[in-house]
């Protein structure tokens, strides 16, 4: 579904991925991981096409996102995506914000729309809050806000690029609940986190990267029981602590 | 020596005049300086070469020129020009020649505070609003340009108060301002003080009447960005 294929990223001199390549196929839930500085944010916002690449080739349910002909923002449109910052439109109410992809992107009715917007933030547990504005919800319930946002527009895979790590901590469960929620009901995602309990409780395969490289690329259980690189025993080592 | 406001009453209709120009320029000046504006600014953000330079170059020639000399420059040089290109009259008067200088000259302007605004607004909105699917222009539109503005009003205010004040330059070409009507009325009255007093209170009022309009017309736009109660 997902393919990035000797994708090279510089910012500058500076190589941020180095020769990366990944398959994601459908279903699977992607635990990304690593130190600061790594490259994995970047290399989720590739497959978004909101980071260009400098080599290599990405392609999205079929399409070369590099290609002069793709419709980028149709691509993008199917493939959601949840930041660190949440991103909520701050001049919209919940419900536009949960609408606007919906009616400009989609074409949406007013009414479909918001029967849909409706269906999501039931899912993710906000239909209350609808008519609030981002600056009067906590920091869990924007980012669950965020997260029905990308799912209104029926994407294909979910990204996630450290949704939890601008949280304070009584508000990081709301939010995982939520991830584990979709991972259960089959969504395919990449998340990007440091949560390994969310790793081990529904990722299917679990990729490190350092400096730009991946270093391993295993699945769950694999990872976790016997790493394969010194590496990425070091990393969960330090992670462990925490 | 006592005060004689009889003259505003004797002169009523060529001050109502030059003060309705004033009103009308100001507000076509800022219209037109928004809208104008708010493309320059695109234009100057944008990843074409060819449009940044064009409005860069647009904005330091206006900024670098005073208004004096393009109130002059639209007056004087526009009839020329449309004389050598047409072969024939065209004379456009003191008032379109100053309604088209100030909405050139006041694009300029608003412009770089309309730019600064866009910049004021963090990339994470605007990648946000492309992830889910907008495509550039739609991002720019819904998401970044509203808030742009909401961080730009007081600055906006600003600018239209000072055009307001400018607009006393256009007696250079011989239109006729609500300053200019002013300076009539002293000719004829021979009562500078009273006149001159006259026209700073009628100024100030106006001035600080929509200063504070702007400042609650903001407090209630914003209302929904700013948090209310204490639950990060």
């Amino acid at each position: 579904m997902i393919t990035l294929l000797n994708v090279q990223k510089a910012y500058g001199a500076i190589p941020v991925l180095k020769n990366v390549n990944v398959e994601i196929a459908a279903g699977e839930v992607v635990v990304v991981c690593g130190p600061s500085g790594s490259g994995k944010s970047t290399l989720i916002k590739t497959i978004n096409a909101l980071e260009p690449i400098q080599g290599g080739a990405i392609t999205v349910d079929g399409k070369n996102l590099g290609e002069s002909g793709t419709n980028l923002p149709k691509l993008r449109s199917r493939v959601g995506m949840v930041f660190q910052q949440f991103e909520l439109f701050p001049t919209m109410n919940v419900i536009d914000n949960v609408n606007l992809g919906q009616l400009k992107v989609l074409k949406r009715s007013k009414s479909d729309a918001t029967k849909r917007s409706m269906e999501v933030l039931t899912k993710v547990g906000l239909e209350e809050y609808a008519e609030r504005f981002p600056a009067n919800l906590s920091g869990g319930q924007q980012q669950r806000v965020a997260i029905a946002r990308s799912l209104a527009m029926d994407p294909i895979c979910m990204l996630f690029d450290e949704p939890t790590s601008a949280l304070d901590p009584e508000m990081v469960n709301e939010v995982l609940d939520t991830m584990i929620e979709l991972a259960k009901d089959g969504m395919s995602m990449v998340v990007v986190t440091h949560e390994m309990g969310f790793a081990k409780s529904v990722g299917t395969r679990v990729i490190f990267m350092d400096k730009g490289e991946i270093v391993e690329d295993s699945d769950k259980d694999e990872f976790f029981q016997k790493p394969k690189t010194e590496r990425a025993q070091a990393f969960l080592n330090v992670i462990k602590h925490n | 020596m006592s005060f004689d406001w009889s003259f505003i009453e004797r002169n009523a209709d060529v001050l109502i005049e030059g003060a309705k120009f004033t009103v009308s320029l100001t507000i076509f000046a800022t219209i037109c300086g928004i809208v104008f504006g708010t493309f320059l600014a695109l234009m100057r953000l944008s990843k074409s070469k060819v449009a940044s330079r064009f409005a860069t170059a647009y904005v330091v020639f206006f900024r670098s020129v005073p208004l004096v000399q393009v109130l002059l420059i639209f007056y004087l040089f526009v009839p020329l020009l449309a004389r050598l290109a047409l072969d024939q009259r065209v004379a456009i008067g003191a008032e379109t020649a100053s309604y088209m200088a100030f909405a050139f000259f006041e694009a300029a302007y608003f412009a770089e505070i309309i730019r600064a605004g866009i910049r004021s607004v963090g990339p994470g909105q605007l990648n946000a609003a492309l992830a889910i699917g907008l495509p550039k222009h739609q991002a720019m539109r819904y998401v970044v340009l509203p808030q742009a503005f909401l961080n730009v009003v007081p600055i906006l205010l600003t600018q239209t108060i000072v055009l307001f004040q400018d607009v006393s330059l256009v007696y250079a070409i011989g239109a006729l301002d609500f300053f200019g009507a002013a300076q009539r009325v002293v000719q004829i009255e021979y009562r500078p003080v009273e006149v001159y007093i006259f026209v700073a209170v009628v100024y100030f009022v106006i001035c600080f009447t929509l200063s504070k309009l702007v400042m609650r017309l903001q407090t209630n736009l914003t209302k929904n960005l700013n948090q209310v109660g204490a639950n990060t």
